[in-house]
């Protein structure tokens, strides 16, 4: 370091400061204080540049681009004009009753589902290496392959589910061919696509439970049911409500499975998501504009919802 | 692993309850529901694509469907190789996974060694910064972000099918820096002061005493890297318009119009043994890494 050769221009002494020598270690540690951030931000660059292109850019872009119009090649302000298309599209709230139809259900199957399914094999002393690999497996399959195959196994003609109803002599079903049926076919194909990962994170929760407090409640003669109502329950709370936000939020932009299963719309645009429409909107219609805006409305919703669920779970968690 | 482990511990249904002879009973029979059911569900989906692959054509669409396939054919697995050029397929998504792991190992590492251990000013805000980007939706940013590869600002690169479009935006991952930063912080301060002590700068502290150290760590993030490249649909779907240049996930989605139905599933069961394979291979880190960012209740 070139602590030694900084120059000692000012000769102005302040109150209560060491002159000389200590005025000059002062100055060569903000020398290298500063060539310590200098490194320090050389580590850091790669991924700045990353996120400022990728990430924090878009954000400010999306804003940008809901209030803009591009008509060849030429960009300009058009005020509310893309708000006012989307909100006025005659699939508007086709697209948001169906968005909340396929979070309910995946809030009713694929919240609850993982959560019962983390119990049983919380609770069996047998075979939990081969049962926890075989709910994760599908986890693992290509989006792609796990729709495809759900598919197949949805035909009316051919597929293994109605063949399987017709056996036991049930009803069957047309599946995704029918618009009554084609949003719960789709959240059915995508729970056991990706009910794994939530189950373990669940089963890790649970093995975390103090064995005492079972052997407490147990004491005072709980039943099975009262067990998990006042201990299961209560001792995973973080984690369930953490999931369930997420659960919330990654449902609601659900794109990949409609779009396999269903080829996007489905019969009657039954399937027809939020975020399918956006895709229609900026990547169909080439109409860039109005698919942010509809991303806006997007982004609105999921921020109120973030927030008045986390004031909820702020109050709860001060009354218990 | 700590997490997941065979546990002793006193769960629901206490041990004395499962000694009583009624309970041993009833224990046998969930247990063994269990294994049925669980292995049919989970497991019989695989179990007929992978048979499927094996059906002739007619055999695939009959009605009621065979469990078993009559005359096995491995001819179709060889024509779903060739048609719908799986080979080339597969070798993109290596191209795509390999790709973005290298780039999120040099840069997220750098990043989070940088914000847990060398601590600039304004460190903070930019990692605050960086977490935040995990609360927007990711749906929300598909259309700005588009924009942004079709003309990258300052530079007017057009990144639209090249490989670049999907490497360099995977960067960008909060999740990957959080764990990172968070497994870098429990290694101790002391470390680095002594090869500090000893002549070593930063980058050789990272490479000798951090990375050393944190396999682990870099094992969870690079299977995810490789595992979320392998699973995306939308973003590819958008930045590589030539089939040619898909990922396998959906060029067989982009190639399957008008191919009978056991080669489209004999491709399905080819496409999904990568994955599988990697999560059979790795599947104590795989697992360790999902409970690694959840809380603990």
């Amino acid at each position: 370091m070139a602590a030694t050769t900084v120059p000692e221009k000012t000769t102005k002494r302040h109150a209560g400061r060491p002159a000389g020598p200590g005025r000059r270690a002062e100055r060569s540690g903000l020398r290298r204080k500063a060539a310590e951030n200098l490194q320090a931000y050389g580590f850091l660059v790669g991924a700045v540049i990353c996120f400022l292109a990728f990430s924090w850019y878009p954000m400010v872009r999306e804003f940008i681009m809901s209030f803009q119009e591009k008509k060849r090649g030429v960009t300009s302000w058009v005020g509310m004009k893309n708000l006012d298309r989307v909100y006025h599209d005659p699939f508007f709230w086709t697209a948001w009753k169906n968005t909340a139809e396929y979070t309910g259900y995946a809030l009713v199957i694929g919240f609850a589902l993982p959560f019962f399914v983390a119990i049983i094999l919380n609770e069996l002393r047998h075979a939990q290496a081969y049962l926890r690999i075989l709910v994760y497996l599908p986890v693992m399959l290509p989006p792609v392959a796990g729709g495809l195959l759900f598919k197949y196994f949805y035909d009316p003609d051919y597929g293994l589910f109605d063949h399987i109803l017709k056996t036991l002599h049930l009803p069957t079903s047309q599946w995704l061919d029918s618009s009554h049926t084609a949003m719960i076919s789709v959240v059915i194909a995508a729970t056991w696509m990706s009910m794994g990962s939530a189950t373990l994170i669940y089963l890790a929760a649970l093995q975390n439970i103090p064995g005492e407090l079972y052997e407490a409640a147990d004491l005072d003669g709980a039943g099975l049911w009262s067990k998990i109502w006042h201990v299961t329950i209560p001792q995973t709370r973080m984690v369930l409500s953490l999931m369930l936000l997420l659960q919330i939020v990654a449902t609601m932009q659900e794109f990949t499975n409609v779009f396999v299963l269903a080829g996007g719309n489905g019969p009657e645009n039954s399937t027809m998501t939020v975020v399918y429409m956006i895709y229609q909107y900026g990547f169909r219609y080439n109409n860039l504009g109005s698919a942010a805006a509809l991303g806006l409305f997007l982004l609105l919703v999921l921020i109120v919802f973030s927030g008045v669920y986390t004031r909820l779970s702020r109050t709860s968690e001060q009354d218990g | 692993m700590a997490a997941i482990s065979s546990q002793a511990n006193r769960t629901l249904i206490s041990s004395a309850a499962l000694s009583r002879r009624k309970g041993r009973i009833t224990y046998r029979i969930v247990l063994t529901v269990v294994l049925i059911v669980f292995t049919l569900v989970f497991l019989g989906p695989l179990y007929w694509m992978v048979t499927g692959g094996f059906k002739s054509a007619s055999e695939v669409v009959a009605n009621p469907p065979t469990y078993f396939p009559k005359h096995p054919k491995p001819g179709t697995y060889h024509t779903a190789w060739t048609q719908l050029k799986l080979a080339k397929l597969l070798f993109n998504t290596l191209y795509y996974a390999f790709g973005a792991l290298l780039f999120q190992l040099v840069f997220d590492v750098a990043a989070a060694y940088a914000v847990s251990k060398l601590r600039p000013v304004f460190g903070n805000i930019i990692l605050a910064g960086m977490l935040a980007t995990l609360m927007i939706p990711s749906a929300v940013l598909i259309v700005p972000q588009y924009v942004t590869v079709l003309d990258l600002p300052l530079l007017h690169f057009n990144l639209i099918g090249t490989p670049w479009a999907i490497w360099l935006p995977t960067v960008a991952n909060g999740f990957n820096i959080f764990l990172l930063k968070r497994f870098f912080d429990s290694i101790p301060n002391d470390l680095m002061h002594a090869a500090s002590i000893d002549g070593a700068g930063p980058l050789r502290t990272l490479w000798s005493i951090i990375l050393p150290m944190s396999r682990p760590i870099l094992g969870v993030v690079s299977i995810f890297a490789v595992v979320n490249v392998w699973k995306d649909f939308l973003w590819p779907m958008l930045v590589e318009p030539d089939p040619n240049k898909q990922p396998i996930n959906l060029g067989i989605n982009s190639l399957s119009q008008g191919v009978p139905e056991n080669v489209i599933i004999a491709a399905l069961a080819i496409s999904a043994v990568p994955t599988l394979l990697i999560f059979l291979l790795f599947q104590r880190n795989i697992m360790s890494g999902l409970t690694a960012g959840s809380l603990k209740g």
